[in-house]
């Protein structure tokens, strides 16, 4: 037991004696590699995006609108696989075409996240002062405030009607644009206060020092130097953000605030669902729920691998 | 050490002022009490702006938010608008069985989690530490209502048409004074928040316990005899346990609110189900109180873990 608690001597010493020494990128590559629950999660998070992709080739987008009220509630069979909800739509297809549509809030809310958490936290790090102390009070106040109930609130106070928007030829629900704000302006606190806490103790660095003694701008500094050197930690943040924002949709729309049926997501095709389970109709919470927790563990995998194998010191525990 | 305590404190009341700023804002322009009236018989115009004017919607927002904030401080939250009870009142109504719910999960939650998290780390890479870590990451990725609804669609909906002894789905009457019945109507949403809560929190502790037993006080502890009972309880699970204090700490206030999305599955009288059904009819006087109250609880509970932490482990120096 003690001998696995204590570091591992790195393995180069024993595999290949006098090799090029391996750049960072080969070492994380190479340490992630050997995680193999996170190799497990990608695997999962590829037949995913299989599923989806070449599902949506194979059945028509018209077919998640296809049905009639007399068909409605089915019993998955043969014909419905996983069954027809509350419309007489096909359980099945909805979430070949709710997967994309929650896959896509939880990047771009995500974006988002990462986009506000770094730009606050760095803004915090690197001017210090009151406005530091400004964006951490501002922080910490969001940070108090119970997520779902931030997300409630912030979602009944965007949530009026909007257009519906058009991309590549198909229409989606304009709340799916306010479901993507919702999340991301909920979630960035951890990141900010992350990032803010690394850039502190990088800026006293000799380097930027240096490169200041040089007479980089403000913004070199930021985007050349102390950026990059963050970027382990916010890719870290941002695969559990996704995980994260995945689920969040999940509860808004578990709650009747997500985006609209007429754009099924994994999340809304369940917020009827207990209404209907006394009846003994299971398939309506199943079957969406079962996506939501292959799509978030197989993320939850990764990022654990990704932070294991972009923090050095964390080695001893593969 | 006052000084340290002076400063979070005054660190604490500009985060209170942004919270009810944030709160005041957003509930203020996410729904409209007036909403309710636009359609009613025999009710003119008149009439609604009176309403209005009762309700002091007819001031500037800026007015209208100072005038909560003065109230507030002086331990006034407001009317309800649609019962027209007074909103600590109702906060109090509700906070009793918020608490007896989440005292006992919280409970049952840490018990848990020091069996498997020390389980776990001691037979580390066996087959049991496997399979707790497999259940943790599953317990960890779920959301809770899909545990919520799966164990009520068995113990529940489905005993019940087999005949056999079922678990209450929460749509029931019943009364709350009876323990027996309180108790019954716990055991569901009890174990979805147990089943949530452990994976995290074992999880976290098994990686805390291996980090201590790699320490050299352990060492030293091995070396000099002890048994390997009296190292584990008496000198690694003393240190390892205490972030988990902070954890816990801070996850209590939180719990004032109550578990939202648990309570209204299981239609529990508690603080997450007010704030659900008074967000819906945008009755803000009930939806800001409750933030306000969940949300100063977090920010002076923060304080006081911190300070705590000091007296637990003196390694610790405040600055």
């Amino acid at each position: 037991m003690t001998t696995d608690a204590l570091p591992a001597l790195p393995d180069s010493n024993t595999s290949e004696p006098i090799a090029a020494p391996l750049s960072p990128r080969q070492l994380i590559w190479r340490r992630f590699r050997k995680h193999r629950m996170a190799l497990i999660g990608a695997i999962g998070i590829g037949l995913l995006l299989v599923f989806i992709i070449v599902g949506s080739m194979i059945v028509p987008e018209p077919a998640t609108r296809d049905g009639n009220l007399r068909a409605r509630l089915l019993a998955p069979t043969a014909g419905h696989w996983f069954g027809t909800d509350t419309n007489g739509y096909d359980v099945f297809n909805r979430i070949i075409y709710g997967g994309q549509i929650s896959l896509a809030i939880g990047v771009l809310a995500v974006v988002m996240e990462i986009t506000l958490g770094t730009v606050l936290g760095g803004i915090a790090a690197f001017y210090g002062g009151w406005l530091d102390a400004l964006i951490m009070r501002f922080t910490e106040a969001m940070l108090a405030i119970p997520q779902l109930f931030l997300l409630i609130v912030l979602a009944k106070f965007l949530g009026h009607d909007l257009p519906d928007i058009n991309i590549l030829g198909r229409t989606f629900s304009g709340s799916v644009g306010i479901v993507v704000i919702v999340i991301g302006g909920t979630s960035w606190m951890y990141l900010a206060r992350i990032v803010r806490a690394n850039m502190l103790s990088l800026r006293e660095m000799e380097y930027i020092y240096a490169a200041k003694a040089l007479g980089a701008s403000d913004r070199r500094i930021f985007l050349n130097h102390l950026v990059p050197n963050t970027l382990g930690i916010i890719i870290v943040s941002a695969t559990l953000g996704l995980a994260g924002a995945i689920l969040s949709e999940a509860y808004v729309s578990f709650l009747g605030l997500g985006v609209q049926s007429s754009t099924p997501t994994w999340g809304n095709m369940m917020d009827q669902a207990q209404s209907f389970m006394v009846q003994g109709v299971w398939w309506l919470w199943f079957f969406p729920s079962l996506f939501i927790v292959f799509t978030i563990l197989c993320i939850n995998l990764v990022g654990d691998g990704l932070r294991d194998a972009l923090d050095p010191r964390s080695g001893r525990h593969l | 050490m006052s000084a340290y305590i002076l400063r979070r404190l005054v660190q604490a009341l500009v985060v209170l002022f942004f919270i009810t700023a944030v709160c005041f804002l957003l509930t203020h322009y996410s729904s409209d009490p007036m909403a309710q009236y636009a359609n009613k018989q025999g009710m003119t115009e008149a009439d609604r702006q009176a309403i209005r004017l009762r309700l002091g919607l007819d001031q500037p927002l800026p007015v209208q938010y100072v005038s909560w904030l003065t109230l507030a401080f002086q331990g006034n939250l407001g009317n309800s608008f649609f019962s027209h009870q007074p909103v600590l009142l109702l906060i109090s109504q509700r906070l009793p069985m918020t608490l007896v719910l989440m005292i006992t999960s919280e409970i049952l939650i840490i018990a848990v989690s020091l069996v498997l998290g020390i389980i776990s780390a001691v037979k580390q890479y066996s087959l049991t530490d496997n399979i707790i870590t497999s259940f943790s990451f599953i317990g960890f990725s779920m959301p809770i209502f899909f545990i919520a609804l799966g164990l009520m669609q068995v113990l529940a909906v489905q005993f019940k048409e087999w005949g056999w002894p079922y678990l209450p789905t929460g749509g029931d009457v019943w009364d709350f004074g009876d323990p027996l019945a309180l108790a019954w109507h716990m055991v569901l949403p009890v174990t979805c928040l147990i089943i949530i809560t452990v994976a995290g929190y074992s999880r976290f502790l098994r990686s805390s316990i291996l980090e201590v037993l790699g320490l050299d006080y352990i060492r030293t502890a091995r070396a000099k005899g002890l048994e390997e009972r009296a190292v584990l309880f008496k000198h690694a699970l003393r240190n390892a346990a205490l972030p988990l204090i902070t954890i816990i700490g801070l996850d209590i206030p939180a719990l004032l609110g109550g578990a939202l999305v648990t309570e209204s599955i299981f239609a529990w009288p508690g603080m997450g189900r007010l704030f659900w059904e008074y967000a819906q009819k945008g009755d803000f006087p009930v939806v800001n109180g409750t933030l306000l109250l969940t949300s100063s609880a977090v920010v002076f509970f923060t304080i006081i873990v911190d300070v705590a932490y000091t007296l637990i482990d003196p390694r610790i120096r405040l600055n």
